[in-house]
């Protein structure tokens, strides 16, 4: 049996306002074979009753705890061993257990992932590989944008660059890596706002951000099991002021630490499950959210259909 | 081959993320031209003020003659002021010269959406008072939400106008040129007039508007002061004034302010916030005529906004008028009637379209926004900008939309508080509302009686807008029961009321001399 599932492993980044879903596939090091396919459903379910203002970590008794819930459709094609391509699809419902406000729901954005391993050498039973990364993705509905901390997404075109670095030891593997996020200003629906001064306009200008992770684990022929470490760095913005509500181009960090497991049932290898949690431990204007994940999975084999 | 492919890939990546677009974002009236009137309106001294009894109230000195070395000195300031312009000099002279009333109409607005913040409650429960003898101590003074921001608008635009029609009888007595009209050595780095200069009107505006916001915006006189500086210097370097045109403006306008400020210290709205015994007793006075009282909805209960601001003296009418003003009441809370308008608001809720959420959010005006008083401000500064308006004109249509939004909102709050009625979260908890619940009775939607009032004066100001305010006017009250604010009862008696109001203002804006 050649072809180890090389499954999609989802996380949900930075789910602390809006949710911005990020798949964990364009982070983690794993490759599809060529002319492989996987895709599924993975649920997440995300909640907070603690967040930043600025930097003060308080709760609001007008919110209780705000949760965010989404199912996304994954999916991920091997053009070869080295070249792979990844998509992904969440549609996201958000409420609120106090006040007043009312959720949100919709179809959040589409992502588009182009994931190349240019360089991997083996040395003894020491691997090491280089990956780069390139990433699109896009609002697919004209949802609310200005409508923290309820609203499903921050409404911004990304483009994102990664570089990656993994190295494996027998079936222990570290996988360090940073992206760079470039963001599009958003048009909010107010013809005016007001940040850190007044601006007579409805677009607004969001700083674009970095994010940083370092995962450790085992990495076997069936089951992976990796601690995360992840950080969200907006570069730029600025704070929620005192008791005011959120705002799109606030200056959204976020630290978390967690796990991501995935299982190829061994009997039946077209069929992955994935399951993951993650825990903030610092932030600034976001949610002190934790999140947890799960999905199922299932590959076709065209090459190997094609040799039979 | 494939490599090479992969590589061209990255780099068109690249460098379709680097050179993607500027993200500097720039506002609708930064780069405006310079104001150009249509008419310099050089007889707007007779027009009639607001709270001056005459135009000379306060004498302005006669200026020194264009022929006397004292002048011939302040023109050689100018000449030495415009060698060495820079760059940041000049984007000021640009600034200012699109209109000193649209400008300190915009810090205003800057500075209601800074303060428009509800304080934070005390480890206890109970809320914090914002202190204006404390304005810097936490929570900050002043809490800028709606009826406190119509009334600082009203008194710094009403402030204005009296005090540019008393600097229009002294340009008209004096007759003293622009310094570029003197001396042609002078540049005139701002469109030319035929405006007497002496007194400037940039700095009766800056020298009112100062004085005003000291009592507004207490914690914000240093970042005024540095306006007024970069206003006055603005129009030194512009060749437009020499420093006693800044001189004599500025004195005057501060002395018009006196009388305004004497009459917002007597006004009653130092005593709109109320008292706790005031907040229990309108509860259980609603109670006792067997209605179900207002209570407020948020956690912790916080106290209702200035219960009192309907007893605060209006400019456009007397107080008995407020309560000739006031409408009916709503159904009984206990009413059939009354259930099935907050069933309504309850059905409307449940699935909002995206276009209705949009006119939600776009006439929300809530925390940390300039308030609905605010946006119709920034809708008639647009719109008045192409009007080419003088400066004392804009002043006069500034200080009736004002007055107007003012006195709508001493009505509807009057209107609020005396019938205390509850809001649609209240009778039905599943109302979940598309924006933030305002803390204050339902009946009659604020939002509704402002949006109304100022669309009434605008359209009498700009009649080939008329039906465009008007249709704004509707999707503002609209908006309210959509968001599931209000009942749509609320939205038809406050667009009602604030009918009434905007009447008064045309009324007055008929016999202002000014048309």
């Amino acid at each position: 049996m050649k072809h180890i599932i090389q499954l999609i492993i989802i996380l949900f980044l930075t789910v602390g306002w809006s949710a911005n879903v990020l798949a964990q596939t364009e982070m983690d090091a794993i490759m599809m074979n060529k002319k492989q396919f996987c895709n599924g459903p993975a649920y997440m379910y995300s909640s907070w009753d603690h967040y930043w203002e600025g930097k003060l970590n308080r709760t609001n008794e007008n919110l209780g705890r705000v949760s965010t819930q989404s199912i996304m459709y994954m999916a991920a094609y091997g053009i070869n061993g080295k070249l792979n391509v990844l998509a992904g699809v969440p549609y996201l419902w958000t409420k609120a257990s106090a006040g007043t406000l009312h959720g949100s729901r919709g179809l959040q954005d589409l992502s588009l992932f182009l994931k190349w391993k240019p360089l991997s050498e083996t040395i003894g039973t020491n691997k090491i590989a280089v990956f780069a990364l390139f990433g699109f993705s896009t609002p697919l509905t004209n949802y609310q944008i200005d409508y923290l901390p309820l609203t499903i997404g921050l409404g911004t075109t990304n483009a994102i660059m990664r570089g990656m670095v993994d190295f494996q030891h027998k079936r222990f593997s570290v996988t360090g890596s940073a992206a760079y996020i470039r963001r599009s200003n958003v048009k909010i629906d107010r013809s005016s706002y007001y940040d850190t001064q007044a601006h007579l306009t409805n677009e607004v200008e969001i700083p674009d951000a970095a994010q940083y992770q370092l995962r450790a684990g085992y990495r076997g022929k069936y089951l992976l099991a990796e601690a995360l470490l992840t950080n969200w760095t907006t570069l730029g913005g600025f704070d929620i002021t005192r008791n005011n509500m959120p705002f799109p181009s606030n200056r959204m960090n976020a630290t978390t630490i967690g796990f991501a497991l995935k299982y190829t049932v061994r009997s039946y290898t077209h069929l992955s499950l994935i399951a993951g949690s993650n825990y903030t431990l610092a932030g600034r204007n976001m949610g002190q959210a934790t999140s947890y994940n799960a999905g199922i999975f299932y590959a076709f084999y065209f090459k190997q259909r094609q040799q039979q | 081959m494939e490599k090479k492919t992969y590589y061209t890939v990255f780099w068109i990546f690249i460098s379709v993320v680097i050179a993607s677009c500027s993200k500097i974002v720039s506002g609708r009236t930064d780069n405006i031209p310079a104001l150009t009137p249509a008419n310099i309106d050089l007889d707007a001294g007779s027009w009639k003020t607001i709270l001056l009894q005459r135009p000379d109230t306060f004498a302005v000195a006669t200026p020194a003659a264009i022929n006397s070395p004292s002048y011939k000195a302040e023109l050689n300031e100018i000449k030495g002021l415009q060698q060495h312009l820079t760059g940041e000099q000049k984007r000021m002279i640009q600034y200012w010269s699109a209109g000193s009333v649209l400008r300190w109409n915009e810090i205003m607005r800057e500075l209601v959406a800074k303060y428009n913040l509800a304080p934070y409650q005390n480890p206890d429960g109970t809320y914090p008072a914002p202190n204006p003898n404390n304005p810097f101590a936490y929570p900050q003074f002043p809490f800028a939400n709606p009826p406190y921001a119509a009334r600082a608008f009203a008194y710094i635009s009403a402030g204005q106008y009296d005090a540019l029609v008393a600097a229009w009888h002294f340009k008209k007595l004096y007759n003293r040129p622009a310094a570029y009209a003197v001396d042609s050595s002078i540049q005139a780095l701002v469109p030319k007039t035929t405006l007497p200069s002496y007194p400037s009107e940039d700095a009766v505006v800056a020298g009112v508007t100062v004085e005003l916001m000291k009592l507004m915006f207490p914690a914000e006189i240093a970042f005024i002061q540095q306006k007024v500086d970069e206003e006055e210097n603005a129009r030194l370097l512009s060749g437009a004034n020499v420093r006693s045109d800044i001189e004599a403006g500025e004195a005057l306008g501060r002395q018009v302010a006196a009388v305004f400020v004497a009459r917002a210290r007597a006004d009653h709205a130092g005593a709109a916030a109320g008292t706790s015994q005031i907040w229990s007793e309108m509860a259980s006075n609603t109670a006792s005529k067997g209605e179900i009282p207002w209570h407020s909805l948020e956690l912790p209960d916080r106290p209702p906004m200035l219960p009192l601001f309907g007893n605060v003296t209006p400019f456009l009418f007397d107080s008995l008028t407020v309560i000739a003003l006031r409408p009916g009441p709503p159904p009984s809370t206990g009413s059939d009637e009354f259930h099935q308008e907050n069933v309504a608001a309850y059905n409307q809720i449940k699935n909002p379209t995206r276009d209705q959420e949009r006119i939600v959010q776009y006439w929300a005006d809530g925390i940390g926004t300039y308030t609905p008083p605010g946006h119709w401000n920034a809708i008639a500064a647009e719109d008045f900008i192409r009007e080419n308006y003088s400066e004392v004109r804009w002043a006069r249509n500034m200080a009736l939309l004002n007055m107007t939004l003012m006195d709508a909102g001493i009505v509807c709050w009057n209107t609020k508080y005396y019938y205390f009625n509850p809001r649609p979260t209240q009778m039905i908890p599943a109302v979940k509302t598309l924006t933030g619940i305002p803390n204050f009775p339902s009946y009659i939607s604020g939002h509704s009686t402002f949006s109304e009032s100022a669309a009434t004066i605008l359209g009498h100001f700009i009649p080939a807008n008329a039906a465009k305010y008007e249709a704004m006017s509707r999707e503002a009250a609209r908006s309210r029961f959509i968001s599931g604010i209000h009942t749509q009862l609320d939205c038809d008696k406050g667009l009602e009321v604030g009918k009434k109001v905007g009447d008064f203002a045309v009324l007055r804006a008929r016999q202002d001399g000014a048309e």
